[in-house]
């Protein structure tokens, strides 16, 4: 997998003020990916910070859903992929052989781009992470529920018909409860795979208010395809074109004062 | 002057052909509703025949008794007498050892394909197990009596020459693939998006088969349990040819012992003339055979219900 020569060094990206203090989550380096002949990301480096959100900005195939799931690696679940170079997910590479790989979902969890509950009751689609994980007292998970669904927001809609089948909620309170199912075995990292495209404006805004609290509790990386969404919540952008990182910075920089042309052009709707 | 041909000319010719297309709407549906009547009315024929046939069986024959008697003698002709029990044991036992092997390795394999197999592999095995489904009855009632019984009884000495265990495995291995290919399609109609849930939450391949993949597919599981035991009840030429025409009331799969189905056979075949007591008990046989699919059939229905995951 390692084959590939590294020819060009990739520049080193500027320290901006507030890393300082921040520890990083995750830091890519060198990584390429395959799917097939298909060479999808290219010589990735990005390092992400605790208890930011991170938007990953592009147009439609540049990469960026493929990077986000190659971050919990649901990405091999595709067919004829093939890695190369290195994720550290705290300090530890997430592609060595001896990385449990369920282990690193348990510690970062996934919201996709449609909401996928289970077919399963409002309180079992909560529950399910504990449960796998060996929770089984039930008082306990009462708790647990009640937690995630109050950090999702969407307790005081849900609280009165917890077993009731979670396909009879909206898609803006399927997303929510997604989050919450997330929450429940309490992840250090959020991964969000434009968490708000099959939702309607109302239920957008919601989603997007709720990221900037988790904030607090969670480092967040969010694909998505909607530029104003990446100004309003992140606090890093990385924009991707062709499967490469063209730029990465703090957020208002990136919308204010772009380094590179094809940033500018993409973020004021050139092309994209 | 080139003529130019306008798309608003062309539609409204086709709109004088209009006549014979309304008609041709008319009429379809009626031809398509008597086609289905068909299907439709031949079950009412038969069973409207089934219960008169039945009926004129219990008038020589006490009903109570063709149900608490353990003697089944048809065609006896100093002391006559009928019972289905003895049928009816033979018949649940037999299915009973055929779904014993029919539903877990069924399961198994359907599991394999659909969760654990490449595709590649799948694209072998598939065919191969359907080719299990092509065989017909009569060599599974050959196998069962010139193979699989001998074998057995190098292991179960006391293993009769007909018996119920023999046959009861081979039934249960023409089943595998009707359960097998039922449960997958079941479990593959799953949304993959259900198992990245699950995937990202942490869990392992197996927590997601089993509590996400099976749960959200088990009507269509359990659909494929209750067709492979309708199956298995209505079987009727292994079970002719390998267990025999002993109508013993008993629990013992080494023994001889016979279904409904085989009875029919050997009744039918024999020499009971038409209007005889024998001759109607056919019809009581048939009846119970019919009603207990049935019944299963609707129990199925229910437990599929209640325990429906709808996604």
């Amino acid at each position: 997998m390692s084959s590939l020569s590294m020819s060009t060094e990739v520049p080193v990206k500027k320290e901006t003020k507030d890393h300082v203090n921040k520890s990083v989550v995750y830091d890519t380096k060198n990584l390429n990916l395959w799917y097939g002949d298909n060479h999808a990301l290219k010589n990735i480096n990005l390092p992400m910070h605790e208890n930011e959100v991170t938007a990953i900005i592009g147009p439609s195939g540049c990469g960026k859903s493929t990077y986000i799931k190659t971050l919990n690696r649901m990405v091999e679940l595709v067919q004829d992929v093939s890695i190369s170079g290195e994720i550290l997910y705290r300090d530890k590479n997430i592609f060595d052989k001896n990385y449990r790989v369920e282990e690193l979902r348990t510690r970062v969890g996934m919201v996709f781009q449609k909401p996928n509950p289970f077919p399963k009751s409002i309180f079992d689609n909560i529950a399910y992470g504990p449960r796998i994980h060996g929770i089984k007292d039930k008082k306990i998970l009462k708790e647990i529920v009640e937690k995630s669904l109050r950090g999702a927001a969407i307790w005081d809609e849900v609280k009165d018909r917890l077993q009731e089948n979670a396909y009879g909620l909206s898609g803006g309170q399927q997303q929510r409860l997604c989050i919450a199912r997330c929450l429940a075995i309490e992840p250090d990292v959020l991964l969000m795979d434009e968490p708000t495209s099959a939702l309607d404006p109302k239920s957008t805004l919601k989603v997007e208010e709720l990221i900037k609290e988790l904030k607090e509790n969670y480092s967040i990386i969010i694909v998505t395809h909607n530029m104003q969404q990446a100004a309003r919540i992140s606090d890093k952008t990385a924009f991707f074109l062709n499967g490469e990182v063209i730029e990465y910075d703090d957020t208002d920089i990136i919308f204010s004062t772009p380094s590179d042309k094809r940033t500018e052009d993409y973020i004021t709707g050139r092309f994209g | 002057m080139q003529k130019t041909v306008s798309i608003k000319d062309l539609i409204r010719k086709d709109n004088n052909k209009n006549k014979l297309k309304m008609g041709v709407e008319k009429t379809v549906p009626f031809l398509l509703f008597a086609l289905a009547s068909i299907s439709i009315l031949t079950t009412v024929g038969i069973v409207s025949t089934l219960l008169y046939e039945t009926f004129l069986f219990f008038r020589d024959v006490s009903i109570i008794e063709f149900f608490t008697n353990t003697e089944m003698k048809p065609l006896s002709r100093v002391e006559p007498s009928f019972s289905i029990l003895p049928l009816l044991s033979g018949t649940v036992l037999i299915s009973l050892v055929a779904m014993l092997v029919a539903i877990p390795i069924g399961l198994t394999t359907a599991i394999y394909l659909s969760e654990y197999a490449s595709v590649n592999v799948r694209k072998a095995v598939k065919p191969v197990i359907e080719v299990l489904a092509g065989i017909p009855t009569i060599v599974y009632g050959f196998f069962a009596f010139t193979f699989v019984t001998p074998l057995l009884r190098e292991f179960i000495p006391a293993l009769q020459a007909t018996n119920a265990l023999s046959p009861g495995i081979v039934m249960g291995i023409m089943i595998i693939p009707l359960v097998a290919s039922l449960s997958e399609d079941a479990m593959n109609s799953v949304p993959k998006a259900m198992r990245e849930g699950a995937l990202a939450l942490g869990a392992t391949k197996l927590e997601v088969t089993m509590r996400v993949v099976i749960p959200a597919a088990i009507s269509g599981i359990i659909a494929s349990f209750v067709l492979g035991i309708s199956r298995a009840i209505g079987e009727t030429m292994i079970v002719t040819i390998a267990s025999g025409s002993s109508k013993n009331l008993t629990f013992d799969i080494t023994q001889s012992m016979q279904t409904m189905t085989a009875y029919i056979v050997e009744v039918t075949s024999g020499d009971a003339g038409a209007g005889t007591t024998a001759y109607y008990s056919l019809y009581a046989v048939a009846f119970a055979l019919f009603f207990f699919t049935l019944i299963m059939n609707m129990f199925a229905g229910y437990i599929s219900r209640k325990y429906r995951e709808a996604y």
